[in-house]
């Protein structure tokens, strides 16, 4: 085991160049709705339980089925509602499962991006090799039934292997080059895009992404209040808001509509966005816009940065 | 360890469900239900009278609502039988106060242990439906076909010999299901079934043994989801029903007739200081145009109407 993931090198919120953001934004906000397929019955990984219950679990099944058969349209009138294009953390098998969702979201000119095959299949104990081919085959079933060439990746379930980021930007780049393959949402270590180290030295970012404002931690871990949830949402903004007017900020509202969109949680939902769609310089965006336009504008001086923050020494100068 | 290439098998992965026991569907494309005096809102208040074992075994889990002391828990068995007592004829004060008719969900050995509750339940004609034999039997994965089917016969025959109810409807015990307990129940007579927690809308459910359907009772707004596992507070669980009411109520506006379920545990909205607060969102609901008060029977059969 690594004492570090060595992805990034510590950069402190502090002296960075300044971020500026298309027609002088203040924050890139974009919206992830996590659409995913569990299965009921998936093959045992001896790393990770996919269900608590022995076969069949439907509470946890069921629940998940919910936002698939319910919530995801339920969002989708709402994101129209406020002008706001969701960026797609999806499961790939869904493109077989419930291809009638894939094309409400392709109408809209959403992103999609690959969260792995099912979110009920682990990347605990898979080789290299297993994991890339599964890398490849999210991709590849992406570009099939989309036609777009998948920019990020957020594991499925949240399960890593120390080769993952490296495997998904070198599946990208087999398959499309540098159009594909170029930010992970599993990082959660910044509230600005940052640069990503990779073995094969591609140009790859993370995109804040947030775990606090993720629905399914807010409600499930956390087990919040819906209007708490909605305020907190709210005061997340403020701050970003605030501090974008020196540098922009990113801030990202990650769904799951099994959660978010129950009836009793739309009204709080729906004001949080309400609220953050009121505001003047905020760039209604996608993770796949702000990743290609940090990287066109603020990769190099970010790393440029970052070696400069690096050289510093904690070495007192005597007066 | 590593995994086997059978790990990267994926037999599911075509249109549809995983399994057969329904068909995919999205809720917004379906037919518009139309209810009865073109109400929008169907309101399902799901009363659930349970029994909790002192002796509780816990297989295969332990029942959420459970004894989690050592034995003799005293503090649960009690404060759980408080719910049958005393909070119960609260609840049934507030059906009347407003108007409510309630469903009434019962584990069959309460008919032994309160038989003076039952009756008062059955003569005030509410429907009732199974909810397992306590909340200590539950059905689950692995269990012996014969030891469930046992428990379901048992269930069904105490509460309709006790109730003279044809009894349709059945809720597992902490909505815990086998494999088999779908068929098991179809080939006793039960027509519906509330486990399911995956639409807002009842759908036909497949069984080898003839169709239910399953009826959407939120698990999400339960009361005791709401307040023991999520522990949040009286006003936010008023809020969060008055909040599903209004949006339900606009959703059906545009898609056709919607269900509130409101599955609620006298032991829980029966204490003295939440009962307040039962009648609160029941006053708030009552009072929005368009809804109407149903068992879960007439609301399936209205359903049922529409799509014929």
């Amino acid at each position: 085991m690594k004492h570090d993931p060595g992805l990034y090198n510590y950069w402190a919120y502090d002296q960075r160049p300044k971020i500026t953001w298309p027609n002088g934004a203040r924050v890139a906000f974009w919206v992830a709705p996590n659409i995913e397929y569990y299965e009921l019955n998936p093959p045992a990984n001896p790393h990770r339980q996919a269900w608590p219950q022995p076969y069949p679990a439907i509470g946890g099944y069921g629940i998940r089925d919910y936002g698939n058969r319910v919530g995801h349209v339920r969002q989708m009138d709402l994101l129209d509602k406020y002008g706001i294009r969701g960026s797609i953390s999806l499961s790939t098998a869904l493109c077989d499962h419930h291809p009638e969702i894939i094309s409400m979201c392709k109408e809209r000119d959403w992103e999609f991006f690959s969260h792995g095959i099912y979110n009920t299949r682990y990347t605990y104990g898979m080789s290299e090799q297993q994991e890339l081919d599964m890398i490849k085959d999210s991709i590849e079933t992406i570009f099939q039934h989309t036609g777009q060439k998948c920019a990020g990746y957020l594991a499925p379930a949240l399960s890593h292997s120390e080769h993952t980021i490296d495997l998904f930007a070198e599946a990208g780049s087999d398959l499309f080059g540098n159009d594909a393959g170029f930010y992970t949402c599993d990082l959660f270590h910044d509230d600005q895009p940052t640069p990503v180290h990779t073995r094969s030295n591609k140009r790859f970012i993370s995109i804040p992404y947030s775990l606090e404002m993720n629905d399914t931690i807010a409600y499930v871990v956390n087990k919040m209040e819906p209007r708490r949830y909605g305020q907190m949402i709210r005061d997340n903004f403020d701050r970003l808001y605030q501090e974008g007017a020196e540098s922009g900020t990113v801030m990202c509202i990650p769904t799951h509509n099994y959660q978010v969109s129950c009836p009793h949680r739309m009204r709080a939902f729906e004001e949080a966005l309400d609220y953050i769609t009121s505001h003047e310089d905020v760039w209604i965006t996608t993770g796949r816009e702000i990743a290609e336009y940090y990287l066109t504008h603020h990769y190099e001086t970010s790393l440029q940065s970052i070696e400069q923050q690096a050289r510093v020494s904690v070495t007192q100068e005597k007066p | 360890m590593s995994l086997q290439p059978d790990y990267f098998d994926y037999p599911h992965r075509s249109y549809g469900m995983d399994h057969d026991r329904y068909d995919w569907s999205l809720l917004s494309e379906r037919k518009p239900v139309v209810w009865p005096n073109n109400a929008k809102l169907a309101l399902w208040v799901n009363v659930n009278l349970q029994f909790f074992p002192l002796d509780q075994q816990g297989i295969p889990f332990k029942v959420p609502g459970g004894m989690t002391m050592p034995y003799p828990d005293l503090r649960h068995f009690s404060l759980r039988d408080y719910g049958n007592r005393v909070g119960i004829f609260r609840l049934l004060k507030a059906f009347d106060r407003y108007g409510i008719t309630p469903t009434v969900a019962i584990n069959g050995e309460l008919v032994e242990r309160a038989p003076y509750l039952i009756q008062s339940i059955n003569q005030r004609g509410y429907e009732i439906i199974a909810h397992g034999w306590n909340m200590d039997c539950l059905h689950y994965g692995g269990q012996a076909i014969d030891e469930e089917r046992a428990l379901i016969e048992r269930t069904l025959t105490t509460l309709r010999e006790a109730t003279g109810q044809a009894i349709t409807g059945w809720l597992s015990p902490a909505r815990n299901e086998s494999g088999n307990t779908p068929e098991l129940l179809a080939a006793n007579g039960i027509q519906y079934l509330c486990d399911w927690v995956n639409d807002d809308m009842p759908y036909p459910f497949r069984t080898a043994q003839g169709p239910l359907t399953a009826m959407p009772l939120s698990n999400e707004l339960d009361d005791s989801f709401i307040l023991m596992n999520n522990l949040h507070s009286e006003d936010s669980y008023v809020e969060q029903v008055s909040d599903a009411c209004d949006f339900l109520l606009q959703e059906a506006e545009q898609q056709g007739g919607r269900i509130l379920s409101l599955n609620i545990h006298p032991w829980m909205l029966g204490q003295p200081h939440r009962i307040g607060k039962l009648e609160q969102a029941l006053e708030y609901i009552t009072s929005r145009p368009g809804v109407w008060s149903a068992s879960a029977s007439d609301i399936l059969s209205a359903c049922s109407a529409t799509k014929e």
